[in-house]
């Protein structure tokens, strides 16, 4: 198996430096899970620099693809981001997938969660109108299926490098020597404050 | 590395390596008095710090279980999360900003000051600010402080700059890039700051004081210290006279250990430091260690906090450069025309992507929500601080519902808001606002306290034996060979970020245990 390397949140090593690791977004060829989410990521995207491939697909352990779609939907109708790809909503999944994996009692919530959107929506969340979902969303907001999904949210598609990017957020400074010599007064639309309030670097 | 023996009965043990128990052992080390530092936390290294907010919270904070009740948001939003602190060799001085003010002089007096307040439980210190004057002079120096002893202030970053803009305008007086313990130029053997940004994440150059890399390896250097990392304390006991005789810890390979001690002095911070006393109960003393004021536990301060952002049409990039490196002080006095006691600062801060989306608005989402953080590189950020009213209701106990992995019931932490503190935060908010609208924004927000980064008061000093657990030297009134030395110790809070107190305190701490101990009082 060839693995698309997309850079996530785990792999800043303690020196600083960023090594990509792997996430679980597999080449089409070798699918085996019980569930496949398939996704692009349009060529023009900056965030296409961070996946080697702008094609990705990802195997799900335990849940199936249409439950899959519907959480990814789901993520986007709790946090829409019109400029984060769906990839970024796929991490999503995955991290939905491994808790189901290690937890069978959220395994049901969510299988269960889904088909209760789905009964919101009156069909299948997933291709239902934006009206239609923020309401079906909105009817669930106070069942422990909503909270395990939203609370997931804020690691799964916050804490991801194509995120950073997408948000204007580098991450780590360590290794481009601090922002000392990058900016971090740079601001031009407010007068400068006075060297009593704030005295100049040292530069040596 | 001095060893000193289990059995040694002669040396001082210190619980907790922070900016209490940190400072406090290089202090007595450099008085030749040889000290063991129990650290529950590991030892990490400026190299091994990391530049991320997640992992580094991972490698660096206390995730042992709590418990929380009472009607604080933090009830509802972080409810096994209630204070944010580290489990680390330096304890929080990791973590921390580096905001390094000292009290005003009402402040320490605040009784007097006030009167009586309804539901308050305010109580002069046992101090006054000309007594603590040549101890926070010699904490400024120790330290670092920016704007002391002929350092320079930092150079302001563009959070600083929209904070400026806004405050002038709206015509405060006393606006600058604060009292940072952080070098602004190479200080003692330290370099100066990156700006990094990165300062709540164990600062990778150094810049930023902290005991894991300034007291501890001053101490160890005296060949007095014996440092020992993954030690969690269970227990302090004591003798048939009623005196501390030793401590129990499980080592970093779970061993049960047991070391004696001439004299014990806890600073595992304002949670754990009351809880091992609580734990400590024996035969001779049932409702605690040092605890027949019944104060241990009470009184806990968390400061009045809330943060304001505020978006722009251009970009801030706030998070270029030091965390909280700027201030506004026009907040900080007493003026009740305002309509509560007490005062407040502004300061600058920073949160990456992660952490914004995790504490910006918790439980929030929606479109609402996902506005905030795409206009992430437009915002600019500032934290509130300000003197909360201790209560006796809010308090520390042992919840023995939960257990932790040595099997030691765990802390709760009960919180309810006083009036004063409402009052005081709605304030807050409101000129946060104003000053942010004075510099152009187009929408600010109201982002509520995070888990507690200032824990205070659960062991406070204070003149009289029936109302307070120690006196003005963290000396228990019931056992004199047991000190607090860390925040628990204050009486009241202040509007001021703790820390330059807590080591100021524990300089002169140092002082008296040595004191003490020579003419054989201890
Ligand atoms: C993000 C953040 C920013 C902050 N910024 C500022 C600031 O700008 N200015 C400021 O003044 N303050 C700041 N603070 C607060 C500051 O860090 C604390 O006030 C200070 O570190 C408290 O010192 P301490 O000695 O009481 O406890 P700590 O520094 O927390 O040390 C306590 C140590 O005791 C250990 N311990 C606890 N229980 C046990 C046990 N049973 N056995 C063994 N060891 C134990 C812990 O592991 C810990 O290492 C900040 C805090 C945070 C989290
Ligand atoms: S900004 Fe300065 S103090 Fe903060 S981490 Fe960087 S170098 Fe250290």
């Amino acid at each position: 198996m060839q693995p698309i390397r997309l850079a996530t949140a785990d792999s800043r090593e303690p020196s600083g430096s960023i090594t990509k690791p792997d996430l679980p977004l597999t080449r089409r060829q070798f699918l085996k899970g019980s569930g496949i989410l398939f996704g692009t990521i349009a060529i023009t995207s900056p965030l296409a620099l961070l996946a080697p491939s702008s094609a990705w697909a990802l195997e799900l352990k335990v849940l199936d693809t249409a439950t899959g779609n519907t959480l990814l939907s789901f993520g986007r109708v709790l946090y829409p981001h019109a400029n984060l790809p769906d990839a970024v909503y796929a991490i999503l999944v995955k991290d939905l997938d491994a808790m189901a994996a290690s937890d069978p009692e959220i395994a049901r919530q969510l299988r269960d969660g889904v088909q209760a959107l789905d009964q919101k929506a009156g069909g299948a969340f997933s291709k239902a109108k934006p009206e239609t979902q923020l309401t079906a969303v909105k009817a669930i907001e106070a069942t422990p299926f909503f909270a395990t999904v939203r609370g997931k949210c804020i690691t799964s598609l916050y804490d991801n490098e194509m995120a950073w990017a997408a948000l204007g957020y580098p991450g780590e400074s360590w290794s481009k020597g601090g922002y000392i010599t990058h900016g971090f007064q740079d601001l031009k639309w407010l007068p400068a404050p006075p060297e009593s309030a704030s005295p100049p670097p040292y530069m040596g | 590395m001095a060893k000193i023996g289990y059995n040694d009965d002669s040396a001082v043990v210190i619980i907790g390596s922070g900016a209490g128990g940190g400072t406090l052992a290089n202090e007595l080390c450099q008085k030749g008095i040889k000290v063991v530092v129990l650290e529950a936390g590991a030892m990490q290294s400026n190299a091994s710090f990391i530049n991320d907010e997640w992992k580094s919270f991972a490698q660096l904070a206390w995730l042992d279980p709590r418990t929380t009740s009472g009607s604080f948001r933090l009830a509802k939003d972080f409810p096994g999360l209630p204070a944010w602190i580290c489990k680390t060799v330096g304890g929080t001085t990791t973590h921390w900003a580096g905001a390094s003010l000292r009290f005003q002089e009402r402040e320490f007096k605040v009784r007097s000051e006030y009167g009586q307040l309804e539901g308050a439980n305010l109580m002069d210190w046992p101090l006054t600010l000309k007594e603590m004057e040549p101890w926070y002079a010699k904490a400024e120096d120790k330290m670092g402080v920016t704007r002391t002893n002929g350092i320079p202030g930092l150079p302001g970053n563009n959070n600083f700059k929209v904070m400026y803009a806004g405050a002038t305008k709206l015509g405060y007086k006393e606006v600058h890039t604060g009292n940072m313990a952080i070098n602004s130029q190479p200080r003692d053997g330290r370099g100066r700051c990156l700006q990094l940004g990165f300062c709540f994440q164990g600062c990778k150059s150094g810049a930023k004081w902290s005991t894991l890399y300034t007291e501890l390896p001053k101490a160890d250097a005296t060949g007095n210290l014996d440092l020992r990392p993954e030690s969690h304390v269970t227990r302090i006991e004591h003798n048939a006279a009623g005196k501390v005789s030793a401590v129990v810890y499980f080592d970093k390979d779970g061993k049960e250990q047991r070391q004696k001690a001439r004299i014990v002095c806890v600073a595992g911070n304002s949670i754990e430091t009351p809880r091992l006393l609580l734990l400590s109960a024996s035969d001779m003393f049932k409702d605690g260690l040092a605890n027949s004021s019944g104060q241990v536990g009470r009184n806990y301060m968390r400061h009045m906090t809330g943060s304001v952002y505020a978006a722009f049409k251009d970009p801030v990039h706030m998070f270029r450069g030091t965390t909280m490196a700027g201030i506004v002080r026009d907040e900080a006095g007493n003026d009740t025309r305002r309509g509560f006691v007490g005062g407040y600062e502004m300061e600058t801060l920073s949160l990456g992507v992660p952490f914004m989306a995790a504490f910006l608005n918790p439980g929030g989402w929606g479109a609402d929500f996902t506005w905030w953080m795409d206009h992430y590189a437009q915002l600019a950020g500032m934290w509130l601080v300000g003197e909360d009213m201790p209560r006796e209701t809010n308090r520390i106990t042992l919840n023995a519902k939960v257990k932790d992995k040595y099997g030691s019931p765990v802390a709760n932490v009960h919180f309810d808001d006083h009036p004063n503190d409402v009052a005081m935060r709605n304030h807050a908010y409101t000129q946060g606002e104003r000053v942010y609208e004075a510099a152009g924004a187009i929408r600010t927000f109201r982002t509520p306290p995070y888990p507690s980064t200032h824990n205070l008061g659960t062991c406070r000093m204070g003149a009289s034996a029936s109302s307070s657990v120690c006196n003005a030297f963290g000396q228990t009134h019931d056992i004199s060979n047991l000190f607090i030395s860390d925040g628990s110790q204050f009486t009241t809070g202040g509007a001021e970020n703790p820390t330059l107190t807590i080591v100021a305190l524990a300089i002169r701490q140092a002082d008296h245990i040595a004191g003490q101990m020579s003419r054989k009082l201890i």
